[in-house]
């Protein structure tokens, strides 16, 4: 806003909107439609224009305390009634508490005869009468296009209406008016032209025999709103919508772990498990364990009581069931306990968008922390790559804003290359492993290495993933000389080079008997030695001994001899 | 509907037949259209039904709610309540021949 100095700002004048109640729809056009004026809502038949017209009515009156006036020109208030009960509306109740009022306008052009000049005053009279017992804030009037086929004088008519228009305006009443889609025009009977003020097409496509249903705003009025096509789902709740533009790359995130269920795993990625709310991406060619490493995923998130949602394009809950027993992982206990949920459909079951809906539907109704995709590419048969790409980049991008853990599996084709998905999905995985078939020796063996871990530094050694009964284990693999060896391969060289150690081993047991033996060797012989040098001592002093004594005999003697010589 | 207005005309000059013509029309206040309408059909009346015929006149801005009942949508409409089957001709009744093949008079005008 600009500003002049000086020169307080006049509060811009704000677009009061009556919201719809219904959050998808909300969010496309902005917070509601325009408040006290008419909105059009055409499309082909059957594809929701008056189930939007009747949720635009009762969910006023039930979450916005405002009554509304529903007049039919179609159906009768019975048949409409029938038609949403199936939906958990129930409209007779509204009328019974006065929230809603049913005028059911019923127009047959063979039972009239039209002479000269009239005006719909009747209506108007209807309408007022209509309005005012219940006190109604919004009206839905389908299909007012049905005045056509009753009167023939249109000049009268299309006068009438705009007149009619103009009254529900004066009235302050949000008024919404359903219309059959024409072939060049928006709505048969050109109504476009009287509700100017927002316009919101219904279309029910199909393509390729799959049905989508989608909505999008042709326009609206001094409001922004969502520009593009929005897939709706009608469910047993009614109208459902997920907009796209409320997916953005401001999710928020969070450093805390997430245990992938395999402690050997744990420790390859460095912080004991994932982030929470990131996305995983685990791929590989068939039969190498993809399902087993998002069951013990599963089984592990389940065990900390957490909620998990697994999308089965490829087996049947049953078969995932029974499969997983032969690891030693019950998934059954989970699925009683309702922690764990299965939705399994065949891909080609609906649309790419409706696919995602259903997915969004069934997440916003769980509220899962952790939600596995087995298998991700079987997802790429229901539509064009680009439209599949940009179906799962909006699945993703959905799982991460709610913080939700999210598990892909993808098969690659044996040709392809490994590190590829076929639906270019990776770029916005967070995590991915690859799961690969090692053939040695007339043996195929599994292995696991992880491709890329965002925020994590993680192991880059391959390790050999092993199904056993109770569980995965991840093996260190030899790396060699010979390259990587796993299985009996890996085995037979771990024996070999035991017997190698074992033989070095005793190699140094008998250097070092030796060494000992010669120890003592030696000290036998110094103590022989010893033992000679001592006694030849002895005998040596023994004679010195005697040697002296002998002299001193001489030398008494020499004495004693010259005193008997007197010779001094 | 024996409650509803005081403003009912009813004629019963020459009974000619034993059919009798109970007509209702309604308006939505005293606007020229059904002001004119009502001068029509009273017209029309006096010249094909002499005697035998019943208006009344249902002014929608006073009874409402009469206007679902009756399944009225355009004003004025003029309907035949009797002889049946009910009939609903619409218009300010300016085009007296119309009116006559609505009200299936027009055999008795047969030229």
């Amino acid at each position: 806003m600009i500003t002049m100095p000086g020169i307080s700002p006049r509060p811009l004048p704000v677009f009061e909107k009556a919201p719809t109640g219904i959050k998808g729809v909300d969010e496309i056009v902005g917070g509601g439609l325009p408040k006290g004026h008419p909105t059009l809502i055409c499309g082909s038949a059957g594809c929701g224009k008056t189930l939007l017209a009747v949720e635009f009515i009762t969910r006023g009156a039930l979450l916005y305390d405002e009554p509304g006036v529903l007049m039919l020109f179609e159906e009768s208030a019975e048949d409409v009634a029938r038609n949403v009960a199936s939906l958990g509306i129930n409209l007779l109740d509204l009328v019974d508490q006065k929230k809603v009022f049913i005028d059911h306008v019923h127009i047959d052009s063979s039972e009239i005869m039209e002479t000269g000049v009239f005006d719909l005053d009747g209506l108007f009279v209807r309408l007022g009468a209509a309005i005012d017992t219940v006190g109604a804030k919004r009206v839905a009037l389908d299909t007012i296009e049905n005045l056509f086929s009753g009167f023939n004088n249109e000049t009268i008519l299309r006068s009438e209406i705009r007149r009619l228009f103009a009254w529900l305006v004066e009235k302050g009443v949000t008024t919404v008016v359903t219309g059959e889609r024409g072939e060049a025009t928006l709505t048969r009977h050109g109504l476009e032209e009287y509700v100017s003020d927002c316009v919101i097409l219904l279309d029910n496509r199909v393509k390729d025999g799959v049905a989508t249903r989608l909505l999008r705003v042709v326009k609206y009025r001094g409001s922004s709103h969502g520009n593009d096509e929005y897939p709706f789902l009608i469910d047993e709740q009614g109208i459902w919508v997920q907009p796209v533009t409320s997916v953005g790359l401001d999710y928020p995130v969070t450093s805390e772990l997430f245990s992938s269920g395999v402690p050997q795993l744990d420790a390859m990625l460095g912080k004991q498990g994932f982030y929470r709310g990131s996305s995983i991406l685990v791929s590989g060619t068939a039969g190498t364990g993809k399902t087993s490493l998002a069951a013990t995923l599963v089984d592990a998130a389940c065990r900390r009581g957490e909620r998990c949602l697994y999308f089965s394009y490829e087996e049947s809950p049953s078969q995932i069931t029974r499969n997983m027993c032969s690891i030693g992982i019950d998934l059954n206990q989970w699925v009683e306990k309702n922690l764990l949920r299965f939705h399994a459909v065949r891909p080609t079951l609906y649309g790419a968008e409706m696919h995602l809906l259903s997915a969004q539907k069934l997440v916003h109704d769980f509220q899962p922390q952790v939600v596995v995709v087995d298998p991700l590419n079987n997802l790429s048969s229901v539509g064009d790559i680009s439209e599949v790409k940009s179906m799962l980049m909006r699945m993703i991008d959905f799982f991460k804003c709610d913080g939700i853990t999210t598990l892909f599996t993808s098969l690659t084709g044996g040709g392809d290359d490994e590190a590829t998905t076929n639906v270019g999905v990776s770029s916005l995985m967070d995590a991915w492993l690859l799961v690969r078939n090692l053939e040695h020796s007339g043996e195929r063996n599994r292995a696991l290495y992880i491709l890329k871990t965002r925020g994590m530094s993680n192991s880059s050694q391959v390790r050999e993933f092993r199904l056993t009964d109770h569980g995965i284990e991840l093996v260190n693999v030899y790396l060699g000389a010979g390259g990587i060896l796993a299985g009996s391969a890996r085995l037979a060289q771990e024996a070999v080079e035991r017997t190698e150690m074992l033989k070095r081993q005793q190699l140094v047991e008998s250097k070092k008997r030796a060494l000992e033996r010669k120890r003592i060797l030696l000290q036998s012989k110094q103590a022989e030695l010893l033992a000679g040098y001592e006694e030849e001592m002895e005998i040596l002093q023994r004679e010195i001994e005697q040697e002296e004594q002998i002299q001193q005999v001489i030398d008494q003697d020499q004495e004693n001899l010259a005193q008997a010589r007197k010779a001094v | 509907m024996a409650n509803q207005l005081n403003n009912s005309h009813s004629e019963a000059k020459k009974p000619s037949e034993n059919e009798r013509w109970e007509l209702r029309l309604y308006v939505a206040g005293h606007t020229p259209t059904s002001l004119a309408a009502f001068a029509n059909l009273k017209k029309i009346c006096e010249e094909h039904l002499a005697g035998r015929y019943t208006i009344e006149v249902i002014d929608l801005l006073e009874n409402p709610r009469l206007a679902k009942g009756e399944q009225i949508v355009a004003i004025p409409t003029l309907v035949r309540k009797l002889p049946p089957p009910v009939k609903q001709i619409i218009g300010d009744l300016t085009d007296t021949e119309r009116v006559l093949v609505g009200l299936d008079l027009v055999k008795i005008v047969d030229k």
